[in-house]
């Protein structure tokens, strides 16, 4: 699915990542842990293609494909998906809109059909109440005024649609409260798929108890100090990331 | 004089007019040919070229049997009243209840009214294209509210220019609400084809007693061939309410003048304005807020998208006398360039002589958002929508917050056309959302 080798990135002359790789398979879940600043949402950056991060060495596959050539909206279309630390605000365009545009876009590529005004209405409708956000929320503008709960289930309404081959949640956790979470956490367990794999940045532990995850990395100076399962998280909360400071070198 | 000074004048000499009307109009034809055509020079019209217009040969409009398209009209339930050419047209209007008439339909007090105020504070001795709508000025409305009285339906002015020819289409509108009255106006000026090319002067006085309030919409939304020189000129009593809107595209030249005077305490101006000239169209507004008493606040918020070669100028003034403490000024004027030949020029002109006043004035040429225009991209959105939905926005942000709907719902597509996106889903937002 996602196959990352030796990738190093910097933003403003500064460098980020330092030769990270990471073997994403199908079906698979991920977790990556981290000190701030580690680099963890740069990957994500990166790996969506934003343009101030410019990748100096390394590759990066996505479904066979060199990620590191396409465009944004392209990457967005061959099924990734990168919810955001922090959503953007955009006033004036309506999330209904916006919702629309974005899976026609995804539906064109794949050569289906757009949806009609009614049968989309349907879907957002169906897909808002899964999340648990108020159809209120479809009419306004695009996280305008979202508190921060609203704005990741509103990502987590996004991935849902889409239904993207390769999701990234960026600490699509911090800052919900437990029903939030175990709401995000329902979303992103009825997804999951042999077909469809995961990348969970988080600094909590606990949301891995509800999103059990196959492999568990810690990200520390730009690049993964050390990989495990999902004891390696419960040992990261018990010990904080000091005793890898070896591995960092 | 210029070739267009003197063929006006000439019209205006051989146009009949009611006795009432033909003092006011001799005023103006005297200050219009008194007035130097403007040039760079000229303060007021400084970054808005008129020397195209001098040589511009206009005829007086005659009565035509033209039917406007109810396709062209705003689903409203109103008092219609319409103008073709700046000739009234009976048979397309509504009847009128007893505060509204025409010019053609006017009754003793209503003709007292409009000696005692036409031309007030539309000043034909500042204004040019005041002058020249006095001076030529036949046809027009009143609308004269009783204390605290209100009308049922809001008043609904259809000016639409259509023909061979270009005219010379010049309207009046005279609003007197009493004290405690209210009142909703809208003014929507069309033309029917690209080639027609009218000169149209369209100037609204409007008069508010002590607690008087009114909702007032200036919609210029004709083609490419019009020339447009108007504006609207208030006066706010005590605790009176000016709630405006005004909008802008399409024509070759907008020059729209506001000039908003606070002459009793408690009063409030909240303005709100979007302006979209592209190719080589000139957008101008010109506003004016006289805060000369205490204890007043005014809110104008403009915003615009300049695209191709085409300009805009905004000029917002705000003047706070020396009497007027504790006023509460803000003005705000965003524009966009959606092309590197589009030319803004914002000046905010900010005289202010009470001490105790918080006086907020910002003009800026936004770009779009690169952070939100990439999260577009990240849910599949190309870059170029992307940027067309964030355009939108920009000025959606304005239109959704229009307080009467089939103004709203009649706006919407036509911004979306503008910015050449379907309308559907807005259309079934606008329409069915609620019912879900
Ligand atoms: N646009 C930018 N310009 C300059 N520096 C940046 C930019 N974006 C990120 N950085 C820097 O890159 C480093 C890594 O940031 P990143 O956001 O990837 O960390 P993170 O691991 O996600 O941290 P956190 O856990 O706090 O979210 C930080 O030092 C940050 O300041
Ligand atoms: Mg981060």
């Amino acid at each position: 699915m996602l196959s990352i080798n030796n990738l190093c990135a910097s933003v403003e002359d500064k460098q980020i990542l330092k030769g990270l790789g990471l073997d994403v398979k199908p079906g698979e879940v991920h977790a990556i842990m981290g000190p701030n600043g580690a680099g963890k949402s740069t990957l994500g950056s990166v790996l969506a293609g934003r343009e101030a991060f410019e990748v100096t060495e390394g590759s990066a596959q996505f479904d066979g494909e060199n990620l590191l050539e396409m465009d944004v909206e392209e990457r967005a279309r061959a099924g990734l998906f990168l919810a955001f630390q922090y959503p953007v605000e955009i006033p004036g365009v309506s999330n209904m809109e916006f919702l629309k545009a974005s899976v026609d876009a995804v539906r064109t590529h794949q050569g289906k059909p757009e949806l009609s005004s009614v049968e989309f209405m349907k879907l957002a409708r169906e897909t808002s109440k899964k999340v648990k956000l108020d159809q209120g929320f479809l009419k306004r503008g695009v996280n305008e005024g979202f508190s921060g709960g609203e704005k990741k289930r509103n990502e987590i309404m996004q991935m849902m649609l889409l239904e993207p081959k390769l999701c990234i949640l960026d600490e699509t956790d911090s800052g919900l409260d437990i029903d939030a979470l175990q709401t995000v956490a329902d979303g992103v367990n009825a997804m999951r798929s042999p077909e469809r794999s995961f990348i969970v940045v988080t600094h909590y532990q606990r949301l891995l108890d509800y999103i059990v995850p196959d492999y568990v990395h810690v990200l520390a100076d730009g690049k993964i100090v050390k990989s495990g399962d999902k004891s390696l998280a419960k040992e990261l909360e018990a010990k904080g990331y000091g005793w890898l400071e070896g591995e960092v070198a | 004089m210029g070739d267009l000074q003197t063929a006006a004048l000439a019209l205006a000499g051989s146009q009949q007019a009611p006795d009432w009307l033909a003092s006011v109009r001799q005023r103006g034809a005297q200050r219009f040919a008194a007035t130097p055509w403007p040039n760079r020079r000229t303060e007021q019209w400084k970054y808005t070229p008129l020397s195209a217009l001098s040589g511009k040969s206009v005829q007086l409009p005659e009565p035509s049997g033209y039917k406007v398209p109810e396709a062209d009209l705003i689903d409203v339930d109103a008092y219609r009243l319409v103008f073709i050419n700046g000739v009234y047209s009976p048979d397309q209007s509504d009847s009128l209840p007893p505060e509204v008439a025409s010019f053609s339909g006017v009754n003793d007090d209503q003709v007292a009214l409009l000696q005692n105020h036409l031309g007030r504070l539309a000043d034909s001795s500042a204004h040019l294209f005041a002058a020249l709508g006095e001076a030529t000025s036949a046809e027009g409305l009143v609308v004269h509210v009783k204390a605290g009285q209100s009308l049922d339906k809001p008043v609904y002015v259809v000016n639409y220019s259509v023909g061979e020819q270009s005219f010379l289409a010049s309207t009046r509108v005279l609003v007197v609400l009493e004290a405690g009255a209210e009142a909703e106006v809208v003014e929507q000026f069309l033309s029917a084809t690209d080639d027609q090319a009218n000169l149209v002067t369209a100037h609204t006085e409007i008069v508010l007693g002590d607690n008087a309030r009114v909702k007032h919409y200036r919609l210029n939304l004709e083609h490419e061939g019009i020339t447009h020189a108007g504006g609207v000129f208030v006066e706010l009593g005590r605790d009176a309410h000016f709630d405006g809107f005004a909008i802008a595209k399409g024509a070759e030249l907008i020059r729209n003048d506001y000039l908003l005077i606070h002459r009793g305490s408690g009063a409030h101006v909240e303005l709100n304005g979007v302006y979209m000239p592209r190719g080589r169209q000139v957008v101008d507004y010109h506003t004016n807020v006289q805060h000369r008493v205490p204890h007043c606040t005014s809110n104008e918020v403009f915003r615009g998208i300049i695209g191709d070669r085409a300009k805009a100028v905004f000029n917002g003034r705000i003047h706070i006398f020396a009497d007027a403490q504790k006023t509460l000024a803000e003005l705000s004027n965003k524009n966009l360039l959606t092309s590197n030949r589009a030319e803004i020029d914002t000046k905010p002109e900010l005289e202010i002589y009470a001490d105790d006043v918080k006086c907020a004035h910002g003009a800026t040429v936004a770009q779009l958002d690169d952070e939100a225009i990439y999260y577009l991209q990240t849910r599949g959105i190309d870059k170029e929508r992307a940027q067309v939905m964030m355009s939108f926005g920009f000025i959606n942000e304005l239109i959704s917050n229009i307080q009467n709907e089939a103004v709203m719902n009649y706006l919407l597509p036509v911004l979306a056309k503008q910015f050449g996106r379907e309308n559907d889903l807005l259309q079934l937002e606008a329409d069915t959302l609620d019912a879900l």
